[in-house]
């Protein structure tokens, strides 16, 4: 089963290594891994989604935590949550097949972000079904590159107040 | 807080923090990196420098004294070589959770990642085997990181850590001002236990029929072994040590099973696959100690004492997780625990075990064996010596038949299975033990792996007891090949190639000897001991193809022991 984690670590130069390191290390199975700012100046968020056994995720999730950079980690899967991700998605076109791939964009409320004599480049966001959905899709027109952010996921609804504090006690 | 900012460089900085963790002994290997921090330590008379050979003696040393004091060991190395020399020994102290600072000189930042001479990422190499790594590159963050590389290695669960210093930052000054406080915010170690998790510990421990403790090093590493003996002798609960926990509760008491596991006792190893409850102390379930997991104490219900949360349900799925330092949780768990229970039929029944099959090995025809020659030494030493083995047939004999009677008196490496770990750590452990004798024991191969650190042995005039366990083979592969791979003895006969030990030995100013008389051992070892001023060896050459029993056989269950040599020469596996 697949699981999403988002983990806040510190945004110091090796962070993300240490986490690419673990999974390598461990034999962890990764499926994306994707990392940014956040609201809070040095601390950077990672979206990493494995899949694996229960018992295997489990160790993961503690492997993690057991990082000294990592400040939280949270197993998202557990709860309500939004998760998102973006692609950019080169497809060959005929003059005869191009309506028929802005309609496809369309449906899936992408845009076209790029068009030559020969490419058209799709941008699409959503989760990660719909990106699975659109490149099934676009597939037989030939997809001659594409690139994918990965995911990044935020817990829906009322979030805790003032997660700075938590963070910024020193012990 | 103090206000005392005086100008200083880093070089004066490094030190000054080393003054403030209290450090006593470093062990360094100087280079072009670190050459203002030598420039420095010329001046420093706080500390004692102990030159090794080899940077990876270095490592070993350092941890050798940290395994035996409990305090953090101290490297000091160069960049490029010196560096990656480091890794070995690093690696260990991970595996084996040991308390050790390593501080390794980099190239300037300004040349990092052009490939400059003695350049090494030393930082991403020994990131999969440290606990943490660091490299300072603002001279601003020196000392807060120094600071936390000395936290970070002896709280928690213990382990390496690895301090990069580019050239440029020992060498520009700066106001020096020693942080108070430590930020880490990603780092939070439990060590109190759940109180409520205690309480029905405690409960459980009461209502056992057939419990049994398995204890781990983490009961030494959290000084429990006093609370650990109140604990099995209050309620009358056997102890079983896995190798690093020897010495935690004493050998020679009638609660103690020895070891278990694959070279552990046949009746350690029943007395865990029957208990009905079985608490574990301060170990990790290694492949070593469980066999086949499937298998391995299928009926008891598993209490795990552990400081690190990751060690739980990692091997083995256990029933009641306890997460904490085992010293205070079983203070606790003493608190709680009030009737006594009688576990007389079970004892009963150990014994039974203990009398079927107690360690026993071949006597009276005039052989060598090590087995003879480790008891010898525990009785000489009264099982009271810091005994330092490396790794392979000798190390478990060791484990069998030294009796060992406190802690911090095994140091060996056991989860890298290190060859050449026991004389640099033997070095290292008499820089911080006085009081009692320091034994290396080594087998002809292992010896061999870090030999040039003879000469620190002999330049520090350590009163160091080297025996040397030759049976001219790499013993333990040996036995493999022959029970398990069709008795090919592919490149582990070292016979015609070892050298004269004793000449070896005496050449560098060591008095040595050497015998194949177990007559001879007792006068031997008592001359041995006589010597208090220098390093001294004794080969001891024992029969050639003794193999290590009783022996679990690599993926077979625990209560699947060959208890004898078996007669037919290559043996399946199961």
């Amino acid at each position: 089963m697949k699981h999403t984690f988002s983990l806040l670590v510190e945004n110091t130069f090796g962070a993300f290594d240490r986490v690419a390191t673990l999974f390598s290390a461990k034999g962890f199975n990764l499926h994306s891994i994707s990392i940014g700012e956040t609201e809070i100046r040095d601390i950077s968020r990672m979206t990493i989604v494995i899949s694996g056994e229960a018992k295997v995720v489990e160790q993961a999730e503690k492997q993690l935590n057991r990082l000294v950079d990592t400040v939280k980690v949270v197993d998202l899967t557990k709860s309500q949550r939004v998760e998102r991700e973006l692609a950019l998605i080169s497809v060959n076109y005929k003059r005869r097949s191009l309506e028929e791939i802005k309609n496809i964009c369309d449906v899936f409320r992408g845009k076209v972000v790029d068009i030559n004599n020969k490419t058209i480049t799709l941008e699409v966001t959503g989760p990660p079904a719909k990106m699975e959905a659109i490149v099934n899709v676009l597939s037989p027109f030939g997809i001659i590159e594409m690139a994918r952010s990965g995911t990044v996921a935020l817990k829906r609804g009322e979030q805790q107040k003032a997660p700075q504090k938590e963070y910024l006690h020193s012990n | 807080m103090k206000k005392t900012k005086k100008k200083l460089n880093g070089a004066q900085i490094f030190f000054e923090c080393l003054k403030r963790e209290n450090v006593e002994v470093i062990f360094g290997y100087p280079g072009g990196s670190t050459l203002k921090i030598y420039e420095e330590l010329y001046d420093v008379d706080f500390l004692t420098h102990i030159l090794p050979r080899h940077e990876q003696g270095a490592t070993h040393m350092a941890e050798g004294y940290a395994k035996a004091t409990g305090k953090v060991g101290v490297v000091l190395v160069t960049s490029g070589p010196g560096a990656t020399n480091t890794v070995t020994g690093i690696a260990n102290a991970y595996l084996d959770s040991s308390p050790i600072v390593v501080f390794t000189g980099q190239v300037p930042t300004h040349l990092i990642g052009n490939d400059a001479f003695q350049e090494a990422d030393i930082v991403g190499i020994t990131r999969p085997i440290t606990k943490h790594n660091f490299q300072v590159r603002d001279i601003h963050d020196l000392a807060m990181t120094i600071r936390k590389a000395f936290y970070l290695a002896r709280t928690g669960r213990p382990g390496p850590v690895l301090v990069d210093l580019p050239k440029d930052m020992i060498h520009s000054e700066i106001e020096f001002e020693f942080p108070e406080k430590i930020e880490l915010r990603g780092y939070k170690p439990t060590y109190t236990g759940h109180h409520n998790q205690i309480k029905k510990a405690a409960s459980i421990i009461q209502k056992a029929k057939r419990p049994v403790l398995y204890v781990g090093g983490g009961v030494i590493m959290s000084n429990g072994s006093d609370e650990l003996r109140t604990l099995a002798k209050e309620y009358n609960l056997p102890v079983t040590m896995t190798l690093q926990g020897l010495g935690a509760f004493p050998a020679d008491d009638k609660l103690s099973l020895g070891m278990l596991g694959m070279h552990g006792t046949y009746y350690a190893n029943q007395a865990v696959m029957n208990s009905d409850v079985l608490i574990s102390l301060g170990a990790r379930f290694d492949d070593r100690v469980t066999g086949k997991v499937d298998t391995f104490a299928t009926d008891a219900y598993k209490i795990h004492v552990d400081i690190d949360p990751a060690s739980i349900d990692k091997n083995v799925l256990v029933d009641l997780p306890i997460v904490g330092d085992v010293r205070i949780i079983l203070t606790e768990l003493l608190n709680e625990l009030k009737e006594k229970r009688d576990t007389k039929d079970w004892l009963d029944q150990i014994n039974k075990w203990k009398q079927t099959y107690p360690l026993q090995y071949e006597k009276g025809d005039g052989i060598l064996r090590t087995a003879c020659v480790i008891e010898r030494i525990s009785e000489k030493t009264k099982g009271h010596a810091v005994v330092i083995s490396d790794v392979g047939q000798h190390q478990m004999w060791c484990a069998q038949y030294y009796k060992f009677k406190n802690p911090r008196s095994h140091i060996t490496s056991g989860g890298l299975g290190t060859m050449g770990f026991s004389l640099p750590a033997a070095i290292g452990a008499s820089f911080g033990v006085k009081d009692r004798p320091i034994v290396s024991i080594c087998g002809d191969g292992g010896f061999q792996m870090n030999i040039q650190e003879l000469i620190t042995a002999v330049a520090h005039k350590i009163p160091l007891k080297i025996f040397i366990i030759n049976n001219s083979y790499l013993g333990m592969v040996r036995q493999w090949q022959e029970l398990f791979h069709q008795g090919k003895y592919s490149f582990t006969d070292l016979d015609s190639d070892n050298p004269n030990f004793v000449k070896l030995a005496q050449a560098l100013g060591i008095p040595a000897y050497s015998t194949d008389n177990p007559d001879e051992v007792d006068d031997l070892l008592d001359s041995a001991f006589a010597i208090n001023d220098k390093p001294v060896l004794i080969e001891f050459k024992v029969e050639k193809e003794e193999n290590v029993f009783p022996m679990v056989p690599s993926g077979a269950s625990i209560s699947d022991m060959i208890i004898n040599k078996p007669k037919s020469k290559a043996l399946k596996v199961a």
